[in-house]
């Protein structure tokens, strides 16, 4: 799967909702201290006289004590979690949880309603078994149970999320640091606000015409590595006028045509590149410097931009966050079961869905299209575990500081301190390599074969856990486009500047998003590229100003 | 570990209803297409249905930055069965699609397709005919009455006289009347007893109270048992009915001159007309009948796929459309509407014959005839009917040549109507 725009990722939905709070109070933080885990699970209870029952239809009383015995199982290998709140919704609130990118509130687009359309319609041809859940990073962590989940997929649904994702959000350091729920939810409110009045004002047409130019544009939205300030929608608002006011005025600072007075500095200045730094944020710079956009549009920019920068960090999490709820339902699960509490109907029954999950079809296979990132999660974590409690002499080789050591605070440890690029790059074994039997290949477009460059042997390891990894990078997944320069004194023409990586073009979409950045700039915008070292710029599309 | 249920079941669902209004106003243009297109396959009954609306994908993708095919890409891929290092392969077909990548060129592949619900079809459809303040307009005036009871009245005919509203009112005004003699009558009675036991009933007193007795029984044996004014009769007010049922006839041409775009045109006008009726009646029956040289009354399948070839004689369908309306539909109980479609071609000496039908024996029994020419030229049938213009005002006729001219020329049609009316 690709992530083109910040909207794809309904399935990783991660933010909270927060119906009875006052929106206007932000959350307490407290929370999010670090607890520490048991280097071995506590032990169990008495072992009960028979196990929960396992009625098809699920009740509330039967969710409660499955629960209660999940959270108990949970809490003796120490998953440190927010409290828990389970909702039943109907298939039909799931998918419009799904199309609205699983927020509970949105401003209002089409491009929520193809989402809706085209999942309504999957759904309903059988294409599709919706989500068995979706997740909202909170305090308390909000997870949606589908009311036609029989019990035992609610059983499982409760693991993987609740418990699961719930204590992934938790502990995760992009989720900690980039992630504050409270301020999300005031904001999205503000933004669904903002937006429906700016249709009520401007009309709908523009509206929509600007916010499909900013969503072009909403990946390169993201600051990769400042971390946004978090406020509440109080001071959201408050600040909101102050801002259009400052913003304006340093627009026109900058577009000032008046003469400056000779013998000042303005010789040096005709010279001054602008920026004087290419900019990565391409929509951040749109907004502070366009020339023509009005107040509201700027802001807009802003919204579009602040959303799709809470998106940034779970996108980076896919295979990790995936693969921790995966092998966490998996473990509870079947402790549960081995301790006398889930009868052998509920197990069949989950195991079943588990296994769909976590099929890896091969390379060739008619279902293939990448790696499972449900597959490689959950398989790289039982690696750990096997890893800790059984090391191979090759294993401490490899993993000298965990081979051999408690698995809990080394599992802990890797699901806390890295993202899937830097996961991989750690923990990825050359057991595993052998037994996903994954082997690399390149694909040069100027060769007219493609080479197999590393396989799954002792001379690959390396090699291919380097790939893999980069793979998950999203700044090579990703073209690298930055704002190169601005003609200050010409005809105002906004240059961006594509760095390739490893000789790869742009897509077919290219000129059509510059339209989109001409329409946000308001002049004309040309787009070149060089080749990985900064050299041979060459132009690729210009689009003139347009007339609107 | 803390832990609240709730159940959201009951709380709002439809969140993506202004999603979707949004959706589908951008994709009006070519929602509307796949409305126009859906209606031409359409069984005229079967018009007012939900519908499954396609979009090419390409319209609908929201484009953004990503890498196009070419470069160099290293991919890791899982399940290798039989590759050593070294190995080359073939490139597979449509360039480097491959592993993860293949969703950048597989999306070309699929259209965008969802379900338009009967409600936006309908909506759709008729804004492309700007039609909804149309149909407001009343097709002429209805003839059918229908008597109804309202209440009752102090006149009318005997036979709808209400002899227990009657009774009951002469009761009432005998008992009114009557009723201070009478107690009157009983005090001089009880008084008239007393003194009878007193004496031997000679005394001048008695023989005064009988004679006051007497009097007030002749006072109360005068009120009438039933007078005029006690008279009430059923009241009936005549309120004239909308007939709920119509009738509406398909008349066409099925000889060698008419291709399927013509017949398409013609269904277009059919279709149409029969939405509109829709709007205003509760049943209707759709008769299609169809010629050459000869008439038939036709299933509607056959009415629109089956080709017939040879020559055209108008006539036969209107002698038949006569035997049919008067066999079958008479005129206080139908509504009668006739739509023709023809390319104006006909047997020459025909169409003086079908204009003298229709002005002697078919005009007088529809509410409305529209004839539409799916040909531009002007032939001898178009002449004849053009006499009929201007003294029947609900015969309408007018040429048709492009799909696009089908909705201006139906909405001709009826305003013309409407404005008569």
């Amino acid at each position: 799967m690709t992530d083109h725009t910040a909207h794809n990722m309904a399935h990783y939905p991660v933010l909270e909702r927060r119906m009875r709070d006052n929106p206007w109070k932000t959350a307490v933080v407290g929370e999010r201290r670090q607890r520490t885990v048991p280097a071995q699970p506590l032990p169990a209870g008495a072992r009960p006289a028979e196990p929960l029952p396992d009625p098809s239809d699920w009740t509330f009383e039967l969710i409660e004590r499955y629960h209660a015995a999940i959270a108990a199982t949970a809490e003796r290998f120490g998953l440190d979690t927010y409290p828990n709140q389970l909702e039943i919704i109907t298939a039909e609130q799931m998918m419009d949880a799904y199309s609205s990118v699983g927020m509970p509130v949105n401003y209002r687009h089409w491009s929520y309603g193809k989402e809706f359309l085209a999942t309504e319609r999957r759904y309903r041809r059988g294409h599709m078994g919706l989500a068995y859940e979706i997740v909202i990073n909170a305090n308390p962590c909000i997870s949606y149970l589908m009311e036609e989940n029989t019990t035992a997929m609610q059983a499982l649904v409760i693991a993987h999320a609740a418990y699961g994702h719930n204590s992934f959000f938790k502990g995760n350091y992009l989720f900690r640091m980039w992630t504050d729920a409270s301020s999300i939810i005031d904001y999205l409110v503000y933004a669904k606000d903002y937006v429906a009045q700016c249709e009520e004002r401007y009309g709908a047409d523009e509206v929509e015409r600007l916010l499909d130019s900013c969503h072009a544009l909403a990946n390169f939205g993201v600051d990769r590595y400042r971390r946004p300030s978090k406020k509440s929608l109080a001071r959201e608002r408050l600040e909101r006028e102050q801002r259009e006011a400052y913003a304006q005025q340093q627009v026109n600072e900058l577009w000032r045509t008046l003469p400056t007075r000779p013998g000042k500095e303005g010789a040096a200045q005709e010279n001054n590149r602008f920026p004087q730094e290419p900019q990565e944020n391409i929509l951040y710079f749109i907004e502070k410097n366009a020339p023509l956009l009005e107040p509201w549009q700027r802001e807009v920019v802003r919204i579009v931009r602040k959303i799709a920068q809470y998106f940034y960090p779970q996108r980076q999490t896919q295979v990790m966050n995936e693969g921790w709820a995966t092998f966490w339902h998996y473990t509870l699960l079947t402790t549960l079961y081995d301790e006398g509490y889930l009868s052998d109907g509920v197990m069949i029954e989950w195991l079943g869905s588990h296994t769909n999950v976590i099929y890896q079809p091969p390379v060739g296979h008619r279902a293939y299209s990448g790696i499972n990132p449900y597959a490689l999660g959950f398989a790289m974590y039982r690696d750990i575990q096997r890893i800790c409690q059984n090391p191979t002499p090759e294993d401490r080789l490899w993993f000298p500081d965990i081979a051999g050591t408690p698995w809990l605070p080394a599992l802990d440890h890797a699901m806390r301190n890295f993202k899937d690029e830097s996961f991989i790059g750690q923990y990825l074994s050359p057991h595993l390599m052998r037994e996903m039997r994954l082997f690399a290949v390149h694909d040069d477009a100027n060769e007219r074969e493609l080479v197999v460059s590393e396989i799954h042997d002792e001379n690959g390891y390396r090699g291919l856990r380097q790939m893999l990894s980069q793979q998950y990078d999203l700044g090579t997944r990703e073209p690298n486009i930055q704002v190169w320069n601005v003609n200050l004194r010409g005809d105002r023409s906004l240059t961006l500047r594509h760095t390739q990586f490893q000789g790869r073009p742009l897509g077919d979409d290219t000129p059509e998003v510059l339209r989109h950045v001409a329409r946000l700039w308001g002049f004309g915008v040309q787009i070149e590229s060089v080749d990985a070292y900064g050299n041979n710029p060459v132009l690729l599309h210009t689009v003139a100003p347009s007339a609107a | 570990m803390a832990l609240q249920i709730i159940d959201r079941r009951l709380a709002g669902k439809n969140k993506s209803v202004g999603n979707r209004e949004r959706f589908v106003r951008r994709f009006k243009e070519q929602i509307a297409d796949s409305v126009r297109r859906a209606v031409s396959q359409r069984g005229i009954r079967e018009i007012e249905q939900a519908e499954n609306i396609t979009i090419p994908r390409k319209d609908i993708s929201e484009p953004v930055f990503h890498h196009g095919q070419g470069g160099i890409r290293d991919m890791v891929h899982p399940g290798n069965a039989e590759h050593v290092r070294g190995d080359r392969i073939e490139r597979p077909q449509g360039g480097g699609g491959r592993g993860s990548q293949a969703s950048d060129s597989g999306e070309g592949e699929d259209d965008f397709t969802f379900t338009l619900t009967k409600e936006e079809f309908m909506q759709l459809f008729f804004e492309d005919l700007a039609l909804p303040h149309l149909l407001r307009t009343h097709i002429g005036e209805n003839p059918q009455w229908k008597s109804r009871r309202a209440g009752y009245s102090q006149d009318g005919i005997p036979n709808n006289l209400a002899v227990l509203r009657t009774m009951r009112g002469a009761l009432g005004r005998r008992i009114a009347l009557g009723k201070s003699a009478h107690r009157e009558q009983l005090a001089l009675q009880q008084e008239l007893d007393a003194l009878l036991a007193q004496d031997d009933g000679t005394s001048e007193a008695v023989a005064e109270l009988q004679h006051r007795i007497d009097l007030l029984k002749e006072r109360v044996g005068r009120i009438p048992y039933l007078d005029p004014i006690d008279l009430r009769f059923r009241a009936r007010v005549q309120v004239p009915v909308p007939s709920s049922q119509a009738v509406m006839f398909c008349l066409m041409d099925v000889s060698g001159s008419m291709d399927e775009a013509r017949k398409d045109l013609a269904k277009r006008f059919f279709i149409l007309l029969y939405l509109f009726l829709t709007r205003h009646y509760e049943t209707i029956d759709i008769v299609f009948i169809r010629h050459h040289t000869q008439a038939a009354e036709v299933s509607e399948e056959q009415f629109f796929h089956s080709t017939e070839s040879g020559g055209t004689v108008v006539s036969s369908a209107l002698v038949l459309l006569d035997q049919i309306i008067r066999a079958r539909y008479p005129t206080g109980d139908w509504n009668i509407y006739v739509a023709q479609a023809s390319d104006g071609d006909n047997f020459t000496n025909d169409s003086g014959n079908c204009r003298n039908l229709l002005a002697d024996k078919i005009l007088p029994l529809v509410r409305y005839f529209a004839y539409v020419q799916v040909a531009e030229e002007e032939q001898n049938l178009w002449q004849e009917y053009s006499q009929l213009l201007p003294v029947n005002p609900h015969f309408a006729m007018r040429k048709v040549s492009q799909p696009s001219d089908i909705y201006p020329v139906f909405r001709e049609l009826f305003k013309k109507e409407g404005a008569l009316a």
